[in-house]
């Protein structure tokens, strides 16, 4: 990363046609997954393997075709082409033998209404709608979290059990699990969620959206040490939240505040670990390598979402996002404000993470001993047992304090706790910091 | 210059995720851009079913296809190179290679 020409992670401009100004990069990926909700609604959720069939063979037919005769002119097309010609003889071998949508069934009986049908079904514009339902689909409210976003990474992303077990640090066995039981619930309805006139809509939407926020966490504070996996995660929940943004029933403000609070962030991605591999907190970090695109971007999408009544809480993580991004330095940042939101934040979503973060605001504001007197003061830091930054800021605080015993004891917490080379790198280059001499710095 | 037919067998694509299989992708269309350019690509050839039929002896024997994986003949390109060596030299970047398949380098008889 660092110097090397900027690719911004997120390709389509809002407002902007999604189709028109994306590249070629993981066209396999996102067409997989538009495919195959097309396909889906056109088979019936209950036929959900057969339609990732079909879109694997016409992955495959494409690696092979392209591969001797080149790319064609329009990718997409070409494939969404030769899935449709499989899914036709698949529709005519199979009508007698296997229910599809029941929706479509009478349409697909008569071969005056069936080309003219799949036509209509797997053209552009039902294509949008359907990888939309088919998220609305994934967050079924019987699944949990971390199924969901499986589900999604797995079906509208076209991750394998593989990729999301290593992202996730989980065990491939347990995301086999999870999406066997996501798919064995979406097979269960017979169509994919339906967005006009549904009573549910409004809590699916609340649903979809903290699914992508937590993919979007996961790629960008999780705890997979591989940059590259961690820019995929992002780039696909923003690819998604965009596909929220752009639908007039799902662009509701906190839509809008969630793909701004991605932006902002994701302008800081490539600086969080600098050249030799090692992890950069906020205070250390490169700014002028910060995406100014992406600023402007989530700028722009924050103002949009600045109306009507409900305050969500990417609303307020977008502003604390903001905040980062526009400022100066780490010292020249009006850390009162942030404090500020994050006691707002903390009464929308109370969360010791959150709080922790609060904390680091507090002592950058007012000075190490009230940060520590903060992160000592945290409800439920119970909770933060596990998790390295706890301990990481608490040792900061210290250093900064010129208590190095003290520090040095925090960092030894934190160290068993690292969940990566590149955490565990970090914490032990703290705790040489105690051993040689203080150098305090900033959190973040 | 002399013509040469690389004949492709196997490379394992089992379990591949969207995104491998466009990185396979890609990787083939470099390495086809690359003989291009440097004049060696006579023909792209093509892909191949991997289904077919076995027209066998004087009995004219019918049988299916397929054939075990790693002997199923995938695809062909015609190639224009010095001599045999470099030929076969050229195959060596072939993107099967890295998934445990096999080139075929044939020096076409010349009349």
């Amino acid at each position: 990363m660092g110097s090397a020409p900027r690719n911004p992670i997120w390709h389509e401009p809002a407002g902007n046609d999604p189709a028109r100004c994306e590249s070629l990069e993981h066209l396999f990926r996102r067409e997989s997954g538009r495919m195959i909700a097309a396909l889906t609604r056109v088979f019936g959720v209950h036929n959900l393997a057969l339609a990732e069939d079909v879109v694997q063979d016409a992955l495959c037919r494409a690696l092979e075709v392209w591969k001797h005769r080149g790319m064609p002119e329009n990718p997409s097309a070409w494939l969404m082409t030769t899935a449709k010609n499989r899914a036709i003889d698949v529709l005519r071998r199979e009508r007698r033998a296997r229910a599809f949508a029941p929706e479509l069934e009478r349409l697909l009986e008569s071969e005056w209404t069936f080309t003219p049908t799949i036509e209509e079904a797997l053209g552009p514009h039902a294509i949008r709608d359907d990888e939309l339902r088919m998220m609305f689909s994934c967050v079924n409210p019987r699944l949990g979290e971390e199924s969901q976003v499986a589900l999604i990474l797995h079906i509208l992303c076209g991750f394998s059990v593989k990729e999301i077990a290593n992202a996730f640090l989980t065990s491939a066995a347990a995301i086999e699990k999870r999406i066997a039981r996501g798919k064995q619930v979406l097979s269960g309805s017979k169509r994919l969620f339906e967005l006009h006139e549904n009573a549910d809509f409004q809590a699916r939407l609340s649903a979809i959206q903290r699914a992508l926020y937590l993919l979007f966490n996961e790629g960008y504070h999780g705890s997979c040490a591989e940059q590259l996996i961690r820019v995929e995660l992002c780039r696909e929940a923003m690819r998604l939240a965009a596909v929220l943004t752009a639908h007039p029933l799902a662009a509701i403000p906190a839509t809008r505040a969630l793909l701004a609070l991605m932006c902002l962030h994701a302008a800081r991605l490539s600086t969080r670990v600098n050249e030799s591999g090692s992890l950069s907190l906020l205070g250390d970090q490169d700014r002028s390598q910060w995406n100014t695109e992406l600023i402007a971007q989530g700028q722009q999408l924050l103002e949009l979402a600045a109306t009507g009544e409900e305050l969500s809480e990417y609303h307020v993580e977008a502003a604390i996002a903001w905040c980062h991004v526009t400022a100066p330095s780490a010292r020249d940042t009006d850390w009162y404000q942030i404090v500020s939101l994050y006691d707002t934040l903390l009464a929308i979503r109370p969360s010791p993470v959150i709080a922790l973060n609060r904390a680091i605001a507090v002592a950058q504001h007012e000075g190490p001993a009230r940060g520590l007197a903060a992160l000592r003061g945290i409800d439920d830091r119970g909770r933060l047992a596990t998790y390295p930054f706890y301990p990481i800021a608490l040792g900061e605080l210290e250093l900064q304090c010129g208590r190095r015993a003290a520090a040095r004891e925090h960092f030894a917490v934190a160290l068993p706790l690292a969940r990566n080379p590149v955490e565990q790198e970090f914490i032990e280059q703290r705790i040489r910091a105690c051993d040689n001499q203080a150098e305090p710095r900033s959190g973040g | 210059m002399s013509e040469f037919l690389y004949v492709y067998r196997g490379g394992n694509r089992a379990g591949l995720s969207p995104e491998q299989m466009q990185q396979v992708m890609q990787k083939w269309v470099t390495w086809m851009q690359g003989l291009a350019e440097k004049g060696h690509l006579k023909d792209r050839g093509h892909p191949l079913e991997a289904g077919g039929k076995l027209v066998n002896g004087r009995s004219k024997n019918v049988t299916d296809g397929p054939y075990a994986e790693k002997d199923l003949v995938g695809g062909y390109s015609l190639i224009e190179a010095r001599d045999l060596a470099q030929a076969t030299e050229l195959s060596k970047g072939c993107p099967i290679l890295e998934r445990d398949g096999s080139v075929e380098v044939r020096p076409i008889m010349q009349m």
